[in-house]
């Protein structure tokens, strides 16, 4: 039997969704029991979040003033503390995951499965390398503990209707005071998230500039859209870099994306490798992103949205 | 403070369109264009301009690879790092062996900073910098958009999913360099040259203690699966149409 600890995200209120993707993953995993572990200043909020979700056995909680932000080297020592007993640590392949697992499986002595993507056995995962373009299936040994990123574009959110215990647990570790937390810089906005958004809007360095950019956002309002960008648009400052999609970026699978003067550079299709439905608009018949597009038209993006953005409101 | 370490690794150039090998035992390597990481040359460009600014002494480039990997190392010489060191083996290192090596090497050397890139664009692993900061006890910020030294600590701007984070970390500390934390510079032909006399040491992995044997077995190595192929609509409202049928407006 698998016991699998599965590392929660969050800023303190909300459990982040990629949280749900992540217990997806484990689930597949033949006879898991599933623990969450919320870390936290005050985890009652999110631990009630995660006992919810379907097939979660037990939330473990661990509350403590130092855990108020996700600093790895502050979280890692506790996380080992707790993986004492389980199989797998597992944890989403996001910025937070990527930071603290890493960490964790080398002060554990264990090698890194990065951005699971499918669930072959309990000790075996398939990943991608090469911005996508190689799928590996790595087989991790039995009897060590298997640490794990998931990448969240690959599963579905777990599914709510649970009604897990929670339990608090006290950490006797020491955590460094090297490191020290200072602000982060949400961009707060009511649109949907990037990471979890059923429809996404996309524009790249053909959008010219940061104003015509707000055609991008002006029509991702209008479909209740998330907004993206490629790395060209981003660096070029049309767009803030939490924007960003692709290798490098995030990693997303909506319903819809819709990409606006994008060539397609691999290392921007492997971030929408796995959306349902694709649909290009670029003037260069030749783009590559037409090769991965379900749905291509070959014109100027300049005339293209506002038309779509009439026909849309009719 | 002394010194920098930065990590360079040699991979597959990212203009090469990868393709797998038929018997699924990996991808092919021979006759493929070879370049150091991107992300290793934004972290060597980092530690330049540190050294540049008067804040650092000496800036030293290493790699673990093959004997070809001198040659990644000379574009770091010529970029400007003061020396080489490459460890050698035929072998491919998993991250945690990789951050082992690095271990060995940063004790040897002890440097104030360690900057590596956030991944390399062929494994994509992402782990070297937090495995490293952790075998050495020391802070990490991984992602690092901006960098400013402020004599025994650094503030750290990191760019994560929700935008934009800064953290304050004691020296010495491990780095991992994003995108946008800067461009790095072309290399000029005098430099090229000035670089092939710039010290290169070469030393054999066995001399670091760390094993090559991987922890985890590559079962299969395969393509991934193509996309069904789309249709190309000439106007605005067949796009609409289109969409309209799959229910997706
Ligand atoms: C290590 C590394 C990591 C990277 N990671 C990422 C990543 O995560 N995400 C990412 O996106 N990129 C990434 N890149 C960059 C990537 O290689 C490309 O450079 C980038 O994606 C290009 O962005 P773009 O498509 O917007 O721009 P371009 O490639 O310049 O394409 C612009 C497109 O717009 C079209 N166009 C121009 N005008 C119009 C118009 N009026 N109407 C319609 N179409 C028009 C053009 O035909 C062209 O196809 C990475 C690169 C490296 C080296």
């Amino acid at each position: 039997m698998s016991k699998i600890l599965v590392i929660a995200e969050h800023d303190g209120q909300k459990l982040n969704q990629a949280t749900a993707r992540c217990v997806s993953c484990a689930r597949q995993v033949p006879d898991a029991a599933i623990t969450v572990a919320v870390l936290a200043a005050d985890p009652a909020a999110v631990a009630a979040q995660a006992a919810q979700l379907a097939g979660v056995t037990e939330v473990v909680t661990v509350a403590a003033a130092h855990n108020a932000h996700a600093l790895a080297a502050v979280l890692a020592p506790q996380v080992v503390k707790l993986a004492a007993g389980y199989t797998h640590v597992l944890a989403a392949s996001t910025a937070f995951g990527k930071d603290l697992l890493p960490r964790v499986a080398a002060l554990l002595g264990v090698p890194q499965i990065s951005d699971a993507m499918a669930v072959v056995g309990a000790y075996t995962f398939k990943r991608p390398t090469y911005a996508g373009n190689a799928i590996v299936t790595l087989e991790a040994p039995a009897d060590k503990v298997l640490v794990a990123t998931v990448r969240s574009a690959s599963f579905e959110a777990a599914p709510g209707g649970g009604s897990a215990p929670v339990r608090a647990v006290a950490i006797e570790a020491s955590v460094p005071a090297h490191t020290r937390f200072v602000s982060v810089s949400a961009a707060t906005s009511d649109r949907p998230d990037l990471a979890s958004a059923a429809k996404v809007v996309s524009g790249g360095r053909a959008l010219g500039s940061k104003e015509n950019f707000e055609l991008v956002f002006r029509l991702a309002e209008k479909m209740g859209a998330a907004v993206g960008a490629s790395r060209a648009a981003v660096d070029a400052g049309y767009a803030p870099n939490e924007l960003q999609v692709g290798q490098t970026g995030k990693i997303i699978a909506p319903e819809l994306y819709l990409a606006f003067g994008i060539s397609g550079a691999i290392q921007h299709l492997t971030g929408i490798k796995d959306a349902k439905t694709i649909v290009a608009v670029n003037k260069d018949a030749e783009a590559p992103i037409f090769e991965v597009a379900d749905i291509g038209l070959v014109a100027d993006l300049f005339q293209v949205i506002p038309e779509l953005e009439k026909a849309l409101a009719k | 403070m002394r010194k920098i370490l930065v990590g360079v690794k040699r991979v597959v150039d990212y203009n090469v369109r990868v393709r797998v090998k038929p018997d699924g035992s990996g991808v092919v390597t021979d006759g493929v264009k070879m370049s150091v990481n991107p992300f290793d040359e934004i972290a060597l460009e980092e530690a330049l301009r540190i050294k540049e600014r008067g804040e650092a002494g000496e800036v030293i480039a290493v790699s673990v690879g093959p004997d070809d990997a001198q040659q990644q190392l000379r574009t770091a010489l010529a970029m400007g790092a003061d020396r080489a060191i490459l460890v050698k083996t035929n072998e491919v290192l998993e991250p945690l062996a990789a951050a082992r090596v690095l271990l060995a090497i940063v004790q040897k050397e002890n440097p104030d900073l360690v900057i590596v890139g956030k991944q390399a664009i062929d494994d994509d692993a992402a782990q070297t910098a937090p495995m490293l900061a952790a075998l050495w006890d020391r802070p990490q910020a991984t992602f690092c958009s901006k960098i400013e030294i402020k004599g025994g600590s650094a503030t750290v701007v990191r760019e994560v999913d929700a935008g934009l984070e800064t953290i304050e970390v004691d020296l010495p500390a491990v780095f991992s360099a994003d995108l946008r934390l800067n461009e790095p510079r072309y290399v000029k032909l005098p430099d090229i040259m000035k670089a092939k006399k710039k010290p290169l040491d070469v030393l054999e992995l066995a001399a670091t203690g760390v094993s090559a044997a991987p922890g985890l077995k590559p079962v299969l190595t395969e393509p991934p699966k193509p996309r069904s192929k789309g249709i190309i609509v000439k106007d605005v409202a067949e796009l609409v149409d289109a969409l309209k049928k799959k229910g997706l407006v």
